[in-house]
């Protein structure tokens, strides 16, 4: 990589991805490197997908502030990317009398951080807002802020948005070393050498490893596995709300939430795991999700179940974020943002942006902004096959319109993977038992331009 | 909006024999959708022989077979790439085309949307998500109708009918599977299965083993089994999950009025099986019409 670059972004993910925007929107010369064959391929590629509150987020921790500033600015920008938003409010849903005499302490701390319109709901509301929930559940916490997103579009979108303000994107690029000499990086990468000013690391399952390029590092990630199930879209309208769980000490817990593409979904697991890159499901641990959402939702009895995930979340020793400038080595360490990313991304770019300004100096007066709204996936609103083309996944209704553009954008899919997340094609209830020939022919014919 | 006396949803043997039988009794206002730019159905992809015996009385090989059902229906108002969305009440079926979306009402509707394999998540299947993992159907279609080979060298899980179909779909194009796997003692396709899985085609069948993992970061690298307790590691480069069908009912979830034909009653038949109840559904249709 020939030039120099005023800042390198390490990973790909959505943390890494909302920095890179900034800086890029900034008029900084900006370049990112991730290792996967596509961006999204770690931490970022398989989680709840909600936009949250912060209500439960530990109070003045930075994590809490970064969610905050992410979830009011996804607001703000999400009309301009085209990014969506499912309002449907949050229960957390007490099971037992224990857990019952938790809940005025979860309203407290709601409004502790700020989020007022938090509020208890007895077991008759919470009958008539979720009938097909069992009888087994007591009363409730209503959490009306807290929506449900989708995992891709956000972070594809801010990388369309770099991309148009003239960052680069490299792929199939993991970090191998770095040397910091007169001021300037030198990172090697199989993608080959890339000098940058500043070195910005948002690795995330990787970020210890990474952070020892510039200094021992002061957080060590112990990789949490998440394991979700997906039912299908005939179980979606048995929920309205995200049903949470009353969070144990060290997790959230295991939640039921409808998704954005109409399927209804049950996880995350949380089992500390030493594997960082793959993360494996389990036929037993499955089986107990499945029993456990049947049994908040008897009616889910006989529901299929369309898709099964599990990702790894970057979790610490530490309670918080690791977000810190290391002043005299121009590198940024943004560690340990577990699960919370997608809510808090672009809260936390802004906050890397008044690190850097406190650090490395002022930002240049910014160019007018260039909007980039990305395809829309969601069911709720208006989709390509609505105005007619051909379908070539009958489950997703995934036009080939659809599959074409995502091979022909800014950022194409590097892998079938990334063309199942940027178009949903193979992601229904036959899992490509119909289409994924047809795709998987027309990805060659765009990558190799032979089928 | 657009009325029909009937329409048949799916193109494959049961809905293209409906629609031929119809159009003989003296039906005329009958369209049949099919969501796919050709019709034929599952046959289509099929390159083995065996197909044609009960409606032609001939041994042809699957798209043989479907290009003489789609000959049969020359004619008739067959609709391809036409995806149903939904059925509505009073039968009024919302459809997507290249042009749109459009409606189309139908005084009597025929569901013959077949049949397909259990996939990966359903069954629950631990490991990790590398590619390389599909179902018989779907390697039908890389191989026949795309030319394209998936992996070299798979394991086939199952041993029903099409189990061995997948044999036959991996030696056209010269993939040799590791082996045949089976979680009970015997296997499931009638009894002189398992010694034509072996001593024709070299694929050893391995009974009481089930499936515990598949593994692999990019490409299927390796599966994890058990056998009488004992756990162990098998390379292969790809999974064939085989069997276990399920109708393609998602349009049954509104429980509108509607007569169904072929594999989507549930349980699995042969395409002639199928051909002839589609036939059998139109004559009821006819009657009820009358």
């Amino acid at each position: 990589m020939s030039g120099q670059f005023d800042i390198a972004v390490i990973g790909g993910g959505v943390v890494g991805l909302a920095i890179l925007r900034r800086f890029a929107m900034a008029g900084l010369n900006s370049v990112l490197l991730e290792r996967g064959a596509d961006i999204l391929s770690g931490a970022s590629k398989a989680n709840s997908a909600l936009l949250h509150t912060g209500f439960d987020a530990p109070p003045g921790s930075l994590e809490l502030a970064c969610m905050q500033a992410g979830y009011a600015e996804y607001l703000a920008i999400r009309d301009k990317l085209n990014l969506p938003l499912v309002k449907s409010s949050a229960l957390v849903v007490a099971w037992t009398d224990e857990e019952v005499a938790k809940l005025d302490g979860i309203v407290a701390k709601a409004h502790a951080n700020g989020v007022n319109d938090v509020r208890r709901i007895n077991s008759n509301e919470l009958r008539a807002a979720e009938p097909h929930l069992s009888n087994l559940a007591h009363d409730a916490v209503r959490v009306p802020g807290e929506h449900i997103i989708d995992p891709w579009s956000a972070p594809l979108a801010y990388a369309h948005q770099a991309l148009a303000h003239g960052a680069v994107i490299l792929r199939n690029a993991e970090v191998t070393g770095g040397k910091f000499a007169n001021g300037m990086w030198t990172l090697a990468s199989r993608a080959g050498d890339v000098a940058a000013r500043i070195v910005i690391n948002a690795a995330g399952n990787f970020g210890d490893l990474v952070e020892a390029i510039a200094r021992p590092s002061p957080f060590r990630i112990t990789p949490r596995k998440g394991q979700f199930v997906v039912f299908d879209k005939s179980a979606a309208q048995c929920v309205n709300a995200i049903i949470l769980p009353v969070p144990s000490e060290r997790t959230k817990g295991v939640v039921l939430f409808r998704t954005a593409f109409g399927n209804l979904a049950i996880g995350p697991t949380a089992e500390d795991v030493d594997e960082r890159e793959i993360a494996t499901c389990d036929t037993a641990t499955l089986e107990r999700l499945k029993a456990r959402a049947i049994e908040m939702v008897p009616a889910l009895a006989g529901v299929g179940v369309n898709a099964i995930y599990a990702g790894l979340r970057p979790a610490t020793e530490h309670k918080d974020y690791v977000i810190e400038a290391v002043g005299p080595g121009n590198w940024i360490t943004v560690g340990g943002i577990r699960s919370t990313g997608l809510t808090a991304a672009l809260g936390i770019a802004s906050h890397v942006i008044r690190l850097y300004t406190e650090h490395f100096g002022r930002l240049p007066d910014p160019p007018e902004p260039i909007w980039t709204p990305v395809p829309n996936l969601t069911e709720d609103r208006h989709r390509p096959y609505q105005d007619g083309g051909e379908i070539v996944c009958h489950c997703e209704w995934v036009t080939r319109g659809e599959i074409e553009r995502a091979m022909e954008s800014p950022l194409p899919a590097g892998d079938l993977n990334g063309l199942k997340r940027r178009t949903r094609a193979m992601m229904g209830r036959c899992q490509g038992f119909n289409c994924s020939a047809h795709v998987a022919a027309i990805f060659r014919e765009k990558i190799h331009g032979t089928a | 909006m657009e009325q029909r006396d009937v329409v048949i949803i799916g193109g494959g043997p049961a809905g293209l024999a409906a629609a031929r039988r119809l159009a003989d009794l003296g039906v005329t206002s009958v369209t049949v959708l099919e969501r796919e730019q050709e019709a034929g159905g599952i046959p289509r992809h099929c390159g083995h022989s065996g197909f044609g015996w009960q409606s032609h009385r001939r041994i042809w090989t699957g798209p043989r077979f479907a290009g003489e059902l789609r000959r049969s229906v020359e004619g008739l108002d067959i609709r391809t790439g036409s995806t149903v969305l939904k059925i509505e009440p009073d039968s009024i079926i919302r459809i997507q085309n290249n042009n749109g979306v459009t409606e189309l009402q139908a005084r009597r509707i025929l569901i013959a949307t077949g049949t397909r394999e259990t996939p990966r998540a359903a069954r629950l299947i631990g490991g990790s998500r590398p590619q390389g993992v599909m179902n018989t159907g779907a390697l039908q279609a890389h191989i026949y109708l795309r030319q394209h080979k998936p992996f070299a060298r798979p394991v086939i899980i199952g041993s029903e009918w099409v189990s061995f179909s997948a044999i036959l779909t991996c030696r056209h194009l010269g993939i040799k599977p590791v082996a045949m796997i089976e979680e009970n003692a015997r296997i499931s396709a009638p009894r002189p299965g398992d010694l034509i899985a072996n001593l024709l085609y070299g694929v050893p069948v391995w009974t009481r083993t089930k499936l515990i993992a598949i593994e692999g970061r990019t490409q299927v690298e390796s599966i994890e089994i058990e056998c009488d307790g004992v756990r162990r590691h098998v390379a292969c480069d790809g999974v064939i999950l085989t069997g276990q069908f399920e109708p393609d009912a998602s349009l049954l979830m509104n429980k509108a009025d509607v007569m169904l034909a072929g594999n989507v009653q549930g349980q699995l038949k042969t395409s002639g099986v199928c051909w002839r109840e589609g036939r059998d559904a139109a004559e009821r249709l006819a009657r009820e019409l009358a």
